[in-house]
């Protein structure tokens, strides 16, 4: 589904990225560690273009799109949701607005059938009754939630998650993983940058490795957590573990 | 007593001269509203322009134009420009006095209005456009869409400040012997030797006008807040 050849990605004359490839396949579940600053956060938003990188290709869906032009862009992130660390809900609009603002300004969906979606999300999302609310009455927990709920909106194939658990007070970080296995039981392909080693150990189909700039290990959860082989992963996980 | 009353006959109610005010005061009203129109368009466009070209290093020829523009109108005196733009720019057309006014007001007010409105541009997270652009919204649907409507909540209190600048700006209309409300006061007083009187008339209605303005913004402003309840 998507395919990393020779990415490097420089800012200015920092280089966070030093020629990684990789590939994503349906319906996989990557979890991207590493410590901060070796270019996890980088990697995924190259993915849909919100980095355009420096050196190297992306290809999605057989498209090379590292060079695509704005409107194609466009309709290439249509297809790839992202959710961020600080939720990013636009808090001028109800929560109802907030799901369906891109498809109905997109002409995707009418009004009222992008109103009927959001409610559909909202159950799946677990928050019905929020509908006209704001974004500033909700715990974090429940941002977080509605901001999965306005990516899944735009019906993507992939789901890009830049520590979506980060910004969360401790006790609201295990509604939001909730709702991100469930995703992944349904089949959805998810790209996850975390720092939640249970969640990679339970949901990810592989978890990468990162530091540097590189990706330094890529294996099953079962392996890659129990016969770590990069001396850096080791140490790494001997103090997050 | 009386002798006040008689300056108050003679002021307001000798001749009809009430009607310097009234004419004065619709003429100033006409003026400030189509000034503030004027100036909001250009501003909005300016500041878009400048945020957009700071954002992306695109449009450069236009910012680079805008940037001159707000150099001209917020180096040079608004009397200045109004002059100009009757004597020089228009001086050899015969052309409505308001027209002219509307246009060197609401093209002053654009250069102050454009940087409120880049400032409450720059005010908003980065987050909210990268949100934006992710869902895949192009530029010009993410700046109308996300990011300007909450620019302009936080901007609202500047704008209205700029709003009330421009209105009692207008009074320097009688340098192009447009017959504004101060002009009308002038007119007055000068007909009556009764300084105290219209100055002060003309005075209490711009006050008026200014705290109406103020309620009105007030209004908006608490309208736009919804969202910010807890």
């Amino acid at each position: 589904m998507i395919d990393v050849k020779n990415l490097s990605k420089s800012f200015g004359s920092l280089e966070v990225l030093k020629n990684i490839s990789t590939h994503i396949d349906k319906g996989e579940k990557v979890v991207i560690i590493g410590p901060s600053g070796s270019g996890k956060s980088t990697f995924l938003r190259c993915l849909n273009l919100m980095e355009i990188p420096t050196e190297g290709e992306i290809i999605f869906e057989d498209k090379n799109i590292t060079h695509a032009k704005d409107h194609e862009i466009n309709l290439i992130r249509r297809r790839m949701g992202m959710v961020f660390q600080h939720f990013n809900l636009f808090p001028h609009l109800t929560i109802r607005k907030n799901i369906t603002l891109a498809p109905v300004k997109l002409g995707i969906m009418t009004k009222a059938e992008a109103d009927k979606r959001a409610y559909e999300l909202l159950e799946t999302v677990g928050l019905p009754d929020k509908a006209d609310e704001y974004p500033n009455m909700l715990s974090g927990g429940q941002k977080q939630r509605i901001a999965i709920a306005r990516s899944l909106a735009m019906n993507p194939d992939v789901m890009l998650f830049d520590e979506p658990t980060s910004a969360l007070d401790p006790e609201m970080v295990g509604e939001v993983l909730e709702l991100m296995k469930k995703l992944a039981a349904e089949g959805m392909t998810m790209v996850v940058v975390t720092h939640e080693m249970g969640f990679a150990r339970e949901v990810a189909s592989r978890v990468m490795f990162m530091a540097d700039g590189n990706i330094l290990e890529e294996n099953n959860p079962q392996e890659f957590f129990t016969n770590p082989q990069n001396q850096r992963l080791k140490d790494f996980l001997s103090k997050v573990l | 007593m009386s002798e006040f009353i008689e300056k108050l006959k003679d002021t307001f109610i000798v001749d009809n001269r009430w009607r310097y005010l009234t004419e004065g005061l619709k003429i100033t009203l006409i003026v400030a509203f189509f000034a503030v129109i004027l100036g909001l368009l250009l501003g909005f466009l300016v500041a878009v322009i400048r945020s957009t070209h700071d954002k992306t290093g695109k449009l450069k020829l236009a910012n680079a134009i805008c940037r001159i523009y707000l150099t001209v109108i917020r180096g040079t005196p608004m009397v200045v420009q109004l002059l100009i733009m009757y004597f020089v720019i228009f001086g050899s057309f015969r052309i409505s006095k308001i027209f002219v006014a509307v246009l060197a007001f609401g093209i002053n007010s654009g250069a102050y209005v454009a940087e409120i409105v880049r400032s409450g541009i720059m005010s908003i997270d980065n987050g909210q456009f990268e949100a934006g652009r992710s869902l895949g919204l192009n530029y010009p649907k993410t700046m109308i869409y996300v990011i300007l409507p909450q620019a302009f909540k936080n901007i609202l209190p500047a704008l209205a400040n700029e709003f009330i600048v421009l209105l009692k700006e207008t009074s320097v209309s009688g340098y192009i012997a447009l017959n504004d409300l101060t002009k009308g006061g002038d007119i007055i007083r000068a007909a009556t030797y009764e300084a105290f009187l219209p100055l002060f008339a003309v005075a209490g209605i711009y006050l008026i006008m200014v705290m109406f303005l103020t309620k009105l913004v007030g209004l908006l402003e608490r309208r736009l807040s919804a969202s910010d309840r807890r």
